[in-house]
């Protein structure tokens, strides 16, 4: 066992590469394990922010829903009463009708009735007039008698 | 067994030996050709085959780490910056866990430390034969192929980290700070030549033990490495025996070399931590 120069030679080896790993290996290798480990972070931080999101958005989702059943339930049921409105105001309004209906058909009827007891009396007139005539074998002057004659008709 | 006619005594001497390059005692420099004239050198001689497999191994940490660092991205990694990061989250776990004050170079030190030293100390996992075999091939008559046997080696690094330790005691605590913590404690103002005594010797032995601990473990290590290797001439059952044991320890051995890069970098971040802390 000498100690010798090599000493020294290997005390300056050792400096310039201590010197050489603490100017161009150690740095990068902590910087990119060091980004990496930010990266990783950063990461898991999205993941649980999207989970996050994710819940919420499935809550909003069946909010809507339920907002949405509730509201088409109302639409349904306010269609049905509309439904059944219609229905009764087209009943009323044909039962009206038909009212209208028979009471036109009712006037008609009565004015019918009229003209033909008018025609008939008219008629029954002018029958009484020719059998009047017939038996008095002269004619019987309308004019003269016609105010008689109209006491008849009314009489009948 | 490197050549036929080396004993065995002569076999572990030529495994233990480095290629010494260094000033003569007369003045000239040279190679050294043996243990003897490597020892005559004195201090102006270098392992060369340390210093090339230390610098060599270190370049190749520096050219994995920055070749995965400059394509580092904070995407998906693959595999090659997978595991890089997974060295570096380790080493910085260890520096976040022992280190208290904050210092940018504390950490890329601990990698350096852990890595460089873990290559270094893998090289004893090489069959010690094969490449001392090579170079005396090529005509290279040492070769040691592994550094952190070699105190030089680790007495190199527990000085920088030493020098570390001052430099940051004296600049956070003040020159004043350092040395009262060295001179009242523990037995107070009275006390301070004790103290001095005390703290002085537990200053140098951080150190020393430091690079003693990793030079120990891994030297004794190889030794045991080449003791092994001698048994293959030994004939074949006693090779095969040998081939077993080889493997037994080589398999113990990659829990120690592991380990002791890794008690060297938290031993480092340690010191380094308490020379960032005031005592009061």
């Amino acid at each position: 066992m000498n100690l010798n120069a090599t000493l020294i030679g290997q005390s300056i080896t050792f400096l310039v590469f201590v010197w050489f790993c603490m100017k161009y290996i150690w740095p990068p290798l902590m910087r990119a394990l060091e980004e990496r480990r930010r990266n990783i972070a950063d990461g898991l931080a999205a993941a649980e922010r999207g989970r996050h999101e994710q819940e919420l958005a499935a809550k909003r989702a069946a909010e809507v829903i339920h907002e949405a059943r509730e509201q088409a339930a109302e639409i349904v049921a306010r269609a049905e009463r509309r439904a059944a409105e219609i229905v009764e105001e087209a009943k009323a309004e044909a039962r009206a009708e038909g009212e209208r209906i028979l009471a036109a058909a009712r006037g008609e009827i009565e004015q019918e009735l009229n003209r033909a007891r008018e025609e008939l009396r008219r008629q029954v007139a002018a029958l009484a007039v020719a059998g009047a005539e017939r038996i008095l074998e002269r004619e019987v002057d309308e004019r003269a008698h016609a105010k008689l004659l109209d006491e008849l008709v009314a009489q009948l | 067994m490197a050549t036929g006619e080396l004993t065995a005594g002569e076999y572990i001497k030529h495994h233990l030996t480095n290629l010494t390059f260094g000033r003569f005692p007369d003045g000239t420099w040279g190679w050294a050709r043996d243990a003897a004239d490597a020892q005559a050198m004195g201090f102006w001689a270098f392992h060369v085959d340390s210093l090339a497999w230390s610098v060599g191994l270190g370049l190749v940490f520096l050219w994995l780490f920055r070749r995965v660092a400059r394509r580092a991205t904070a995407g998906v990694p693959g595999g090659a910056q997978n595991f890089i990061e997974w060295i570096v989250e380790f080493i910085d776990a260890n520096v976040r866990g022992s280190f208290s004050a904050r210092n940018d170079l504390v950490a890329p030190l601990s990698l350096t430390i852990f890595v460089w030293i873990f290559l270094m100390n893998l090289m004893d996992l090489v069959p010690v034969d094969w490449i001392p075999q090579l170079a005396h091939a090529l005509g290279v008559p040492y070769m040691k192929i592994v550094p952190s046997t070699d105190p030089n080696i680790t007495f190199g690094m527990a000085f920088v980290v030493f020098g570390l330790m001052l430099y940051y005691s004296i600049k956070i605590k003040g020159l004043g700070g350092f040395v009262g913590e060295l001179a009242f404690q523990p037995f107070g103002r009275l006390g301070a030549p004790i103290n001095l005594v005390l703290e002085g010797v537990a200053l140098i032995s951080k150190p020393v033990s430091l690079a003693l601990r990793l030079f120990g473990n891994m030297y004794a290590g190889e030794t045991i490495f080449i003791l092994i290797a001698l048994m293959y001439s030994a004939g074949w059952v006693l090779g095969v025996f040998g081939g077993f044991l080889q493997l037994g320890w080589a398999i113990f051995h990659v829990l120690i070399i592991t380990l002791q890069a890794f008690i060297f970098m938290v031993l480092t971040i340690v010191y380094l931590d308490m020379a960032h802390q005031e005592h009061h």
